[in-house]
């Protein structure tokens, strides 16, 4: 494809990867002009969603491993940066601590998982997987007695935005003849991390690490005969991807300002597990537009119940209901249309090989 | 006598429920030869190869390799010890490129973590580089060059076999353990096989190869073993073993003796 290989091309590289940040920084300020600030916000937020999407990548789309309770590490990382920054224990920690904090947590989160399913594969490793998310969701909202440390259903609130000195982003401020509200503020920092956040998963996929990921997912017999500790190897890849989760948890959290179980439910990590597998599965630039249409998508069903009204004088179906039957009608079709995802790996169909030699 | 023998089994003994895939069966293979090991279908060679390489933990018996007791250690440690292998059923990494097949093959004889991959340290990039190059010289090595960049699941059959080949040896094994190398290939593929096999010989590394091709492994081997029901029934030089009585008779059945 011509724009594809302007990226790679020595002379116009520079060019094209200019362009394309030019316009991620003009970016909000348009959305704003045209479509609103709600909208300046679900970019964001779909920002959000790329770096959850690209650990649960590392995951599913390197490692092969499926993981359907990933929502956990979101839920990890979130409440890590909440219960330290935040009126509920009257401590109020420096994000820069508490990011971190939060991955570190996470990864150990994601090494708790990991451990006990090394053995499992498909279906088995998927139902544990589920059944780990809704028991990391259930203890969050029963964690408020006898002692309260969640705060239960009622969540924790008042969170602390990121702040450093005497500058916050939950202000307003004007810059170069710009205004920056808090979601812009949020926005720029959402874009430095998930630009870090694919940045570091290309690193990963070419390099020793990625390929002993993939060389698992493709044949897990034939990668330990290689002589990868595939142990090791797949607790690691549990550990990056929860990391990422962790990280977009704890800037999730400062966004919000609000935090509660009902954020991190199965349907949450069925999301994300559906931008990785419509995105392109294994492939960062798909599985990150995967993220970004799939936030963008049942946000913009909404103005289905405004556009019944005027075209029908009425609104005849439900809007909620139309919103999510039209959503998995896109579903299916886009996996009619395009199994291996809207934008797929260079490595498609890995060739599952008979179990074992005669 | 000690000195030269690289691979010691001895009463290797598995049981699958009440079957005896194995029965106390010993072999033992000298450092720089190609040893062949044959009998008839389901004798327990691929058994023993998966009890060589850790893929399954003996009942009994030991496993002495190079002066170390490698007996139920882990597929990764054995390797690490310097045993590889390549599969009856091919098991190459479908999706990757004939490249990065032998680059995988390079994990054990590499070290860059998930830092060094992040921070693209200098070492990092310096062991990347390496990885290539040896990657290139081995397809090379094996005739493989021209296919490079082609995804493993589109090579022909007889570039997968050998393609297996150069991934156990980016791994620098002590000894390469073959499953049938030969097995679905036509005669020009064998010949070319066969070349490849004692060039790998001489080059020092030690062999160890299934094989139902009676000419190539009579003609390659410097020693044989033949298993029969998990029993070993006889164990020597080619021509010594092709005339032994017990042998004949468990490839062509009674009655021909």
């Amino acid at each position: 494809m011509n724009i594809a290989a302007l990226f790679s091309d020595r002379r116009w590289r520079w060019f094209a990867w200019g362009a394309v940040a030019l316009l991620l920084l003009a970016l909000p300020f348009i959305t704003e002009a045209v479509l609103g600030r709600s909208w300046v916000r679900i970019i964001a937020v779909s920002l959000l969603f790329v770096m959850l999407a690209l650990g649960l990548n590392i995951v599913v789309g390197f490692a092969g491993l499926l993981d359907l309770g990933y929502i956990a590490f979101f839920a990890v990382g979130a409440y890590s940066y909440a219960l330290l920054a935040s009126p509920q224990f009257a401590v109020h920690w420096p994000f820069l601590l508490l990011l971190p904090l939060g991955a570190a947590i996470a990864a150990v989160f994601g090494i708790l998982l990991g451990a006990p399913t090394l053995r499992l594969r498909g279906d088995y490793l998927a139902i544990v997987t589920l059944g780990f998310g809704e028991i990391i969701r259930v203890f969050l909202n029963n964690l408020n007695r006898p002692v309260n440390i969640t705060n239960g259903p009622q969540g924790i609130t008042l969170i602390d935005p990121l702040q450093m000195g005497g500058f916050s982003l939950a202000q307003t401020h004007s810059f170069a003849g710009l205004t920056f509200s808090p979601v812009h503020n949020y926005y720029f920092v959402f874009l430095v991390c998930a630009a870090l956040t694919v940045a570091l998963s290309l690193r990963l996929q070419n390099s020793r690490i990625g390929r002993a990921w993939v060389a698992i997912r493709d044949d897990e017999l034939a990668a330990s005969a290689m002589g990868i500790n595939t142990r090791n190897v797949k607790l690691l890849a549990f550990a990056m991807g929860a990391t990422f989760g962790g990280v977009a948890g704890g800037l999730f959290a400062s966004f919000q300002g609000f935090i509660s179980p009902e954020s991190f439910q199965l349907i949450d990590s069925i999301m994300v597990l559906c931008m990785v597998v419509l995105g392109g599965m294994g492939n960062v630039a798909g599985v990150a537009l995967g993220a970004v249409l799939l936030t963008a998508l049942p946000e913009a069903l909404r103005y289905i119940g405004p556009l019944q009204q005027r075209w029908f004088g009425g609104v005849l179906v439900d809007p909620a209901d139309l919103r999510m039957l039209l959503f998995g009608l896109a579903l299916v079709l886009m996996m009619l249309l395009r199994p291996e995802g809207l934008w797929p790996a260079r490595r498609r169909h890995a060739v599952k090989r008979n179990t074992d030699g005669g | 006598m000690a000195a030269d023998i690289l691979l010691a089994a001895s009463g290797i003994r598995k049981h699958f429920g009440g079957l005896a895939a194995l029965s106390d069966v010993s072999i033992s293979v000298r450092r720089g030869e190609i040893f062949g090991l044959i009998g008839p279908n389901g004798a327990g060679k691929t058994t023993l190869f998966n009890v060589l390489t850790g893929l399954s933990a003996p009942d009994a018996g030991s496993l002495v390799f190079d002066g170390q007791r490698i007996e139920g250690l882990k597929p990764h440690a054995v390797a690490g010890h310097g045993i590889a292998r390549t599969f009856q059923n091919i098991r190459l990494f479908g999706s990757m490129t004939a490249l990065e097949n032998v680059m995988v093959g390079r994990h054990l004889r590499s070290h860059t973590g998930v830092l060094g991959a992040v921070l693209r340290t200098r070492a990092a990039v310096a062991e990347e580089l390496a990885i290539t190059r040896r990657a290139r010289e081995l397809l090379d090595y094996c005739g493989l060059a021209a296919r490079a960049d082609d995804f493993a699941r589109d090579l022909p059959y007889g570039d997968q076999r050998r393609l297996e080949i150069a991934r156990a040896l980016a791994t620098d094994p002590k000894l390469l353990a073959l499953d049938e190398p030969a097995a679905g290939m036509n005669a020009t593929e064998t010949a070319v096989l066969k070349a490849l096999l004692e060039r790998i010989r001489e080059d020092g590394i030690t062999l160890l190869l299934i094989e139902h091709d009676m000419k190539l492994v009579m003609g390659l081997s410097h020693s044989v073993a033949v298993l029969d029901y998990g029993e070993k029934i006889a164990e020597g030089e080619p021509e010594t073993v092709q005339r032994d009585p017990r042998v004949i008779e468990a490839y062509l059945g009674g009655g021909f003796v």
